[in-house]
């Protein structure tokens, strides 16, 4: 027992993530605590997107269920859990079986080597990009899959269409990716790194964000990984796979229940995923916003309020909706529902101050706030932008999002010879 | 000069003949589908994702409206011709009424007359609305659709102030109008020709230069003049592929011969093409409105006409330019109180049969582009 908890206790000291260091128990706690997020991640982002889109429509979104429709994503949870497991009669019911959570694995391995922190991630691998470019292109083999044994037109050509896109987008992903990997490169060692951890700190050292190095290539690079990652997680406007007006709903048409959730669950999944990659590569990671131009102990400090403060600011939010709530009796159990989620994000502020959590927790607030200003974007596409046909996402993913990737990749890498005095010209 | 009532260059009996020889995949769209506004089912025969050819099968919402109409008084049919197209119904209701008046040789008042335009063109708006929302839907922009439902609300507030109906108004009545407008008509309707005005704009904010809407429309569903004359092919689909013709210039009808107005016209008969003509037709019934709002007569509503109408025994065959389309009636009376046969040439019905010529080797999302464009309905396809 003694051992065991001194197995436990080695861990905390040490300034490794717990799979580099070895440690299988804090592997699995943090499995776990990724996992719990994720989940929370698509629940609110379940919410959000409705309430988001909704507004931008003139409208409000769901309202009912629980104060400003707070507890719909539980609703819509349950009502998916009870509904009846339909398994079509002439559809290949193994493939049909397994297909979902094939696409929900590839979603949520990912995040294995995704670096919430220096040393807040499950582990850290040195193929850490490669890893996760590998893994989360296996979803198309779910989709396929699920494509192929429905066993029925709308979904066969949904699962078609979406593998050519995912397929042709990888292409231009990776060239844009790579760009990230020489700039990486360009320190005193001379050696790059594929390591997501390693890629932040490449960062750090060199006192910038990939995404204005070289400027513009970088950003252009960023560009083309912003436009390629909204069609690799089948997303508007490409989200001709599941395109609702021609395909009825695509590749998941025959699918219901849980297993239609578990294709819900893997697409925000997968969202979050190809956000934190570029998060990663191009946004500082887990570094706070102007970690050079604001450097200084006291700026640390300062920026170190921002978590407690944005919750807090979260609670006045709910507290001024509470004081506007109708004063009918029929609301009162919702008003009294959304002064207590006040007073929860109220009081997660409040712990988020203590300075013991607050350095803890502050590398991950920045990781999570980057990554929820992708989604936002996810949203906005979403109520913008009408769908791309398919010809025309082939063609702009060959024809210029490719040669434009190939391009930055030439130009960077000339750039960064030229730096390091490696190539005159 | 070629002939006119022979299509240009494709042969529809036959569909085209796949690029490799792999099988065909013959799907069925609809009736039950999101994206073809109501009961419309079109079989489809694809290469890969390319269209080799469809066929339409309508008849799903089919009412027996021209059967209903030998069975009722010429009164009677009058609700019955708002069911048809249910986004136009206005424009039905006045098509039918000026056909009897027609038959009966009687003539609207002037005040019913300018009434029966404002109404008529504020309905062509609230159609056009209806169309554009679920168009930009079908492309994949979900946006405009509330927009559009959100400004259409407030013509339909007007209607319902006006004759108690929103929808299947019923509000002409032969020979002119039941009801006196209501007081502060024409504020009300000034209101919405200010607030709506820039609503334009803004739904053409969101489209008009947007690029993915540019590539999604332009170049597709292409269909040239001629093949529209061919095909009977009438309204918004008519001009944009570059005629000129517009019952209300054409035919004046109701009192549109006192009032100055464009007809937009298009040059390539693409989806761009026609999704523009109907912004600017929608400004033009702006225009249309207001000019009508200041002419607005003073003056009795009703004309004479007998209480038990009973036409002379005769035939006449009329038309309007709905929102759609060439919208005729074709009535045929032996002189009792019900007619002998109501035919209705309904814009939606003649304009579909050009859906399979338009979509031929396009694209399945291009389909569905097209369904939208030609803006049916599918009450009056199957009346």
């Amino acid at each position: 027992m003694r051992e065991f908890i001194q197995y436990i206790t080695s861990y905390l000291g040490s300034n490794q993530t717990p799979g580099t260091a070895g440690n299988i128990f804090w592997v699995v706690v943090y499995v776990l605590l990724v996992f719990t997020g994720i989940s929370l991640g698509v629940i609110a982002m379940n919410w959000l997107e409705r309430k988001i889109l909704a507004h931008m429509q003139v409208r409000l979104g769901p309202m009912r269920v629980g104060p400003h429709g707070l507890l719909q994503p539980f609703a819509d949870a349950l009502k998916l859990l009870l509904k009846e497991d339909l398994i079509p009669a002439e559809a290949d019911s193994v493939i049909f079986w397994c297909a979902p959570f094939m696409v929900v694995l590839a979603a949520f391995t990912v995040f294995v080597v995704v670096p919430f922190g220096p040393t807040h991630a499950i582990t850290d691998m040195n193929i850490g990009i490669l890893f996760m470019l590998g893994v989360s292109s296996l979803s198309v083999l779910g989709i396929v899959m699920a494509g192929w044994a429905s066993n029925s037109h709308y979904p066969l050509i949904g699962a078609l269409r979406s593998s050519a896109q995912m397929v042709s987008y990888e292409v231009a992903m990776g060239m844009a990716v790579v760009s990230v990997i020489l700039m990486t490169s360009l320190n005193a060692v001379g050696t790059g790194t594929l390591s997501m951890i390693g890629i932040v700190q490449a960062q750090l050292a060199q006192h910038e964000w990939f995404i204005f190095k070289f400027f513009p290539l970088g950003l252009i690079a960023f560009f083309i990984f912003a436009v390629a990652m909204v069609a690799e997680t089948n997303r508007a406007p490409f989200d001709l796979a599941e395109a609702e007006s021609e395909l009825t709903a695509g590749f998941h048409t025959e699918y219901s229940g849980f297993r239609w959730s578990l294709f819900f669950l893997a697409e925000y999944g997968a969202m979050m995923a190809a956000s934190s990659i570029a998060v990663t590569l191009w946004l500082g990671g887990w570094l706070r916003p102007f970690p050079n131009m604001l450097a200084g102990a006291g700026w640390d400090q300062l920026f170190s309020f921002i978590p407690g403060a944005s919750f807090l600011f979260l609670a006045g939010l709910c507290f001024y909706s509470t004081a506007r709530m109708p004063k009918h009796p029929y609301f009162r159990i919702q008003t009294i529902g959304l002064a207590g989620f006040g007073a929860l994000l109220g009081l997660v502020g409040l712990i988020l101050f203590i300075p013991p959590v607050r350095a803890w927790v502050q590398d991950i607030f920045w990781f999570s706030a980057k990554v929820a200003g992708f989604m936002y974007l996810y949203i906005w596409y979403r109520g913008t932008f009408p769908r791309y046909r398919f010809d025309q996402l082939m063609k702009m993913g060959w024809k210029v999002l490719l040669p434009m990737g190939l391009g930055i990749l030439i130009l960077t890498a000339g750039v960064a010879l030229y730096q390091q005095n490696l190539w005159h010209p | 000069m070629t002939n006119q009532n022979t299509l240009s260059h494709v042969d529809l009996e036959t569909p085209e003949k796949p690029f490799l020889d792999a099988n065909e995949l013959v799907i069925n769209m609809g009736p039950q589908h999101p994206a073809t506004h109501g009961v419309l089912r079109v079989i489809l025969r694809l290469d890969g994702e390319k269209v080799l050819g469809l066929e339409c099968v309508i008849g799903y919402l089919h009412r027996g409206v021209e059967k209903i109409g030998e069975h009722r008084t010429y009164t009677m049919f009058n609700p019955y011709v708002d069911r048809m197209d249910y986004v136009a119904a206005v424009s039905n209701g006045l098509g039918y009424c000026e056909t009897v008046e027609k038959l009966l040789n009687v003539e609207a008042p002037p005040r019913a007359q300018h009434v029966r335009v404002i109404l008529t063109e504020l309905n062509r708006i609230a159609s056009h609305q209806l169309w554009l929302g679920t168009h930009a839907l079908d492309i994949g922009a979900i946006t405009p659709l509330f927009y559009t439902f959100r400004d259409r609300e407030e013509i339909l507030k007007i209607y319902e102030k006006y004759c108690g109906a929103r929808l299947t108004t019923h509000a002409f009545r032969i020979g002119g109008l039941q009801y006196e407008t209501y007081a502060g008509f024409e504020k009300e309707v000034k209101n919405f020709l200010n607030f709506f005005r820039p609503k334009i704009d803004e739904y053409e904010e969101l489209l008009t230069t947007n690029r993915i809407w540019l590539e999604r429309t332009k170049g597709v569903g292409k269909i040239s003049a001629q093949d529209c004359i061919a095909l009977g092919v009438t309204g918004p689909v008519l001009r944009a592929s570059g005629m000129k013709w517009d019952l209300r210039k054409a035919q004046p009808y109701a009192c549109y011969k006192n009032f100055d107005f464009e007809i937009p016209i298009g040059q390539n008969g693409d989806t761009y093409d026609r999704y523009l003509v109907r912004m600017v037709e929608m400004r033009q019934s702006v225009r249309i409105i207001e000019q009508a709002l200041g002419a607005l007569p003073e003056g009795p509503i009703m004309a004479k006409v007998p209480k038990v109408m009973k036409p002379p025994a005769g035939e006449v065959y009329h038309s309007i330019e709905a929102p759609k389309g060439e919208l005729g009636y074709f009535i045929v009376s032996d002189g009792s109180t019900q007619p002998y046969r109501v035919r209705v040439r309904p814009p939606s019905f003649v304009n579909l049969q050009a859906l399979d010529l338009m979509c031929r080797g396009q694209l399945v999302a291009d389909v569905i582009a097209v369904i939208g464009t030609l803006d049916i309905v599918l009450g009056e396809v199957d009346r």
